[in-house]
């Protein structure tokens, strides 16, 4: 019996996991905040979901074309479907359609393609898109439609949708507004106090999810307990996402403690923005984070101190986005510094010293 | 609370499915037909070669040595079964490649004569060096795959005074199962072949480790240990790679080998199961190390089983035995799936360190098919040395080997950790292997560039010497001569 056979080294077997896999696991552990999002923003969200993800398969055809690459296969790993899903969710529901489509070609092309394509990228593709695209078109971005649920007599129908989708919205004062954290930031603008400010706003709908915000961002519950199914599937670890949302929290106690009137309280912040959705799925991507467990807790504390910054000091009510592309940036430098110890050498390298007994 | 921040017992490895239910639960099979021809190659062992003492055409006994221990770190040979030598010559060898090393047949004339041997009645009695001095002339060497000349570590954890000597018993290779057997089977042999050890290295404590997906071993062993208090039988948890040496000094003892030591430099030295029972069998009863359990297994054998055959056994009578079907086998691997060599063919003998032989099917063998790095970090979670095998294959991708090496290359142990977890299917071992015997080229190239330009310093050296020499004697001969004629001149002048 004479087998040709390549030599190859172990390991022979192997785990049973596949890219494909992860991506899918992803998708599954975001998918009822997506569903939630979708029924809480009625017709014209799902069109800008679907053009959103479709338009990001397409433009992921179009680079692995012009790179000369059978596209097929690199789309079955399911990460330009991820990619537009993602951004999908961090979208104002009511967005125009070229907002999903210009949003996922600069996440595909720029955010992806140009460094290399998928796991060389610097900074996660759905939040480079998305800041990109809040600092073009301001006004589109932060038009936030009302809750209006599919099925109900106010909320838009199927073909009205279309009309939202593709040539605007008519009526948008009548069924848009401001999102929790905007409205504080603009109330604050007029010097008002905080518990003045909170009169109306529950804080059981921020934690449920049906007010007005992003996509998929809305629901804390659901995003949570994905994030927590995934950490369970040993898809992501917890370093990230513990790290992040204590940092916040902490910070954000600290302060509130300090001055409840002009300092949200923690609660808020957690509930609010795309914290959620950033902790567990954002900050957690595997290309744009650290690679050891250390790296990731320095990560997300990172995250959580500019998110905090940001939404506290800075112009824009929600720094989620900019706090995760500024520490993408930190990504190689703390991988660089931060190595695990190697078995019988010291944190710098040189041999352990031999024990005197 | 304080336990959090100690160092940790077991970092990273794996849980590979184990495979080891079917092949464990059968005794071994001892009715394996003697081969009629036996290929022995004289290296089954780290160190030199060991040369041989028989002449073709000679008739051999049954542990007669065939081959002796050549150098520091060598081990002998002995004729697994009675016959006539009719070969001494260049066989392939049970390696990736099958490049041919030096092999003695022999064909066995099926009455399995035995040379006379010496039996011991209490070799507690023995000389300590007695004992490293037998067990090295029955040519045992570490049977749990690194086939360390045993003698010279026996010598090492006397003159270094280890205090605790470990008994591997983990196995943590998946499909593997024949030190389970051992253990099961003839526990009392092998706890007095570690009582001999010990009195071999002067040391009064024996831990035998085993992992806890093995409870039949486990309560065998205890049961065999238990009138000897210096030997404790442990159990361990299954994770792969347990059974690498220093992974588990760490989790028995808390020590940690530093880089470049031995192990018994801190204190202790670890032996095989199977190096034990062979112990037990070369001292007890003069009977060198001739044959050993191999586990044959795999989704293409249609009866798995362990089995003990003679050294030189080739591969394919083994095959046919187990009834493997040569149709369904799409890898033949020697040792276990995660650290094991691919073999080319089975017209290959087994060894020292043959402790499986495994014939896999397509559907087990891991995907082959290659994606981009996701950067999931999987690898650096796993690997039990500590390294970050992404950025290592990373950079040996783009020919940055010293960046590699900075990053720990030559720390890395090829236990596979990674390239079974990586779900792009990087075959980053083999990147890691490539990657070490590059660079091992390249120093060897550098190495040889310098000895040359040094060889060539010397030689311009010399022959400017003798050039200047020359030139030296010409003038001193020119002088003298000058002086000769001036006198002769002068002489003529008196005249």
């Amino acid at each position: 019996m004479m087998l040709h056979m390549k030599p190859s080294s172990g390991a022979h077997v192997g785990a049973n996991s596949s890219v494909s896999r992860i991506m899918g696991q992803v998708m599954l552990a975001i998918s009822p905040a997506t569903a939630f999002g979708l029924l809480c923003f009625g017709w014209p969200a799902l069109n800008l979901f679907i053009i959103t993800v479709l338009s990001a398969v397409v433009f992921e055809v179009l680079c692995l074309r012009l790179k000369g690459r059978v596209a097929k296969p690199v789309i079955m790993d399911g990460s330009a479907v991820l990619t537009g899903w993602l951004l999908a969710m961090t979208l104002p529901p009511w967005a125009p359609w070229w907002i999903g489509v210009v949003g996922s070609g600069l996440a595909i092309i720029l955010g992806k393609h140009v460094y290399g394509g998928l796991g060389q990228n610097l900074f996660n593709p759905a939040m480079l898109a998305r800041v990109a695209l809040l600092i073009s078109f301001p006004i589109e971005m932060t038009t936030w439609a009302n809750v209006s649920p599919l099925f109900f007599s106010q909320s838009p129908g199927f073909i009205e949708s279309w009309h939202i989708t593709f040539s605007g919205l008519d009526t948008i004062d009548a069924s848009t507004g401001a999102t929790t954290l905007g409205f504080i930031k603009t109330e604050f603008s007029q010097n008002r106090l905080l518990s003045d400010i909170l009169k109306d706003t529950s804080g059981f709908l921020n934690f449920i999810g049906g007010t007005r915000g992003s996509l998929g961002e809305t629901s804390t519950l659901l995003l949570g307990l994905g994030g927590l199914w995934l950490i369970r599937q040993n898809i992501i670890q917890w370093q990230i996402p513990v790290s992040l949302l204590l940092t916040v929290a902490l910070l954000a106690g600290v302060f509130h403690v300090m001055d409840s009137e002009h300092y949200i309280s923690p609660m808020l912040h957690l509930n609010s923005g795309a914290m959620m959705c950033v902790a567990f799925f954002i900050a957690t991507d595997y290309v744009t984070s650290p690679n050891t467990p250390t790296g990731q807790l320095l990560f997300g504390a990172g995250c959580g101190l500019l998110i905090f910054v940001i939404r506290t000091w800075g112009a824009y009510p929600e720094g989620a986005g900019f706090a995760v592309l500024l520490m993408n940036s930190a990504t190689p430098l703390i991988d660089h510094y931060i190595r695990p110890r190697i078995y019988g050498r010291d944190r710098k390298g040189k041999p352990l010293e031999i024990p005197k007994s | 609370m304080l336990s959090l921040f100690k160092k940790p017992r077991f970092r990273g490895g794996v849980h590979a499915e184990e495979h080891k239910t079917a092949t464990a639960a059968l005794p071994i099979a001892s009715n394996f037909p003697l081969p009629k021809k036996l290929y022995i190659p004289l290296q089954q062992h780290v160190g030199k070669p060991a040369e041989p003492v028989i002449k073709v055409g000679e008739k051999v006994l049954k542990g007669q040595l065939l081959a002796y221990s050549q150098g520091l770190i060598s081990a002998p040979v002995h004729a697994p079964s009675s016959g006539i030598i009719v070969d001494v010559n260049d066989y392939p060898a049970p390696h990736p490649s099958a490049l041919p090393i030096r092999t003695i047949v022999l064909e066995t004339d099926g009455k399995d004569e035995w040379l006379e041997t010496q039996v011991i009645d209490d070799p507690f009695q023995l000389n300590p060096e007695e004992i490293s001095f037998r067990v090295g002339a029955a040519g045992i060497v570490g049977l749990g795959g690194a086939t360390f000349p045993t003698a010279v570590k026996l010598n090492m954890g006397r003159e270094n005074r280890v205090d605790t000597l470990i008994i591997n018993g983990s196995e943590c290779e998946p499909y593997l199962c024949c030190d389970d057997r051992l253990m099961q089977e003839r526990a009392e042999q092998i706890i007095d072949g570690v009582r001999l050890m010990l009195h071999g290295m002067e040391t009064e404590n024996a831990v035998v480790a085993i992992e806890d997906n093995k409870p039949l071993a486990f309560v065998a062993m205890r049961a065999a240990a238990e009138p000897y208090a210096q030997v404790n039988v442990i159990q361990i948890p299954t994770r792969y790679p347990m059974g690498w040496d220093r992974q588990l000094i760490r989790y028995v003892t808390g020590k940690e080998v530093p880089v470049g030591c031995r192990s018994s430099e801190i204190g202790v030295t670890i032996h095989n199961v199977g190096t034990a029972y062979a112990v037990h069998k070369a001292i007890r009863y003069g009977q060198p190390l001739l044959s050993r359990i191999v586990t044959v297994a795999g989704g293409a054998v249609k009866r798995p089983m362990n089995v003990e055959v003679p050294f030189g056994t080739l591969i394919s009578e083994l095959f046919s035995f187990c009834e493997v079907s040569s149709d369904e086998t799409a890898r033949i691997i020697m040792g276990g799936p995660m650290m094991g060599d691919s073999l080319p063919h089975v017209a290959l003998p087994t060894v020292k360190a043959t402790s499986g032989i495994l014939a896999l099917t397509q559907s087990e063998l891991k995907n082959t098919d290659e994606q981009p790095c996701i950067r999931c970090a999987s690898c650096v979670s796993v690997c039990p040395a500590g390294l970050r095998p992404l950025d290592m294959a990373n950079n040996i991708r783009i020919n940055q080997l010293d960046a590699a090496v900075d990053l720990g290359l030559k720390d890395c142990i090829s236990c596979g950790c990674c390239s079974y977890i990586c779900p792009s299917n990087i075959p980053l071992v083999q990147y890691f292997k490539y990657a070490s015997g590059e660079v091992m080229a390249r120093q060897q190239a550098q190495h040889k560039s310098e000895q040359t330009k040094r060889l060539i310093d010397a030689r311009n050296d010399r022959m400017e010497r003798i050039a200047r020499q020359q030139r030296e004697e010409e003038l001193a001969r020119l002088a003298a001569k000058a002086e000769r004629e001036r006198l002769k001149a002068e002489q003529e002048a008196l005249v």
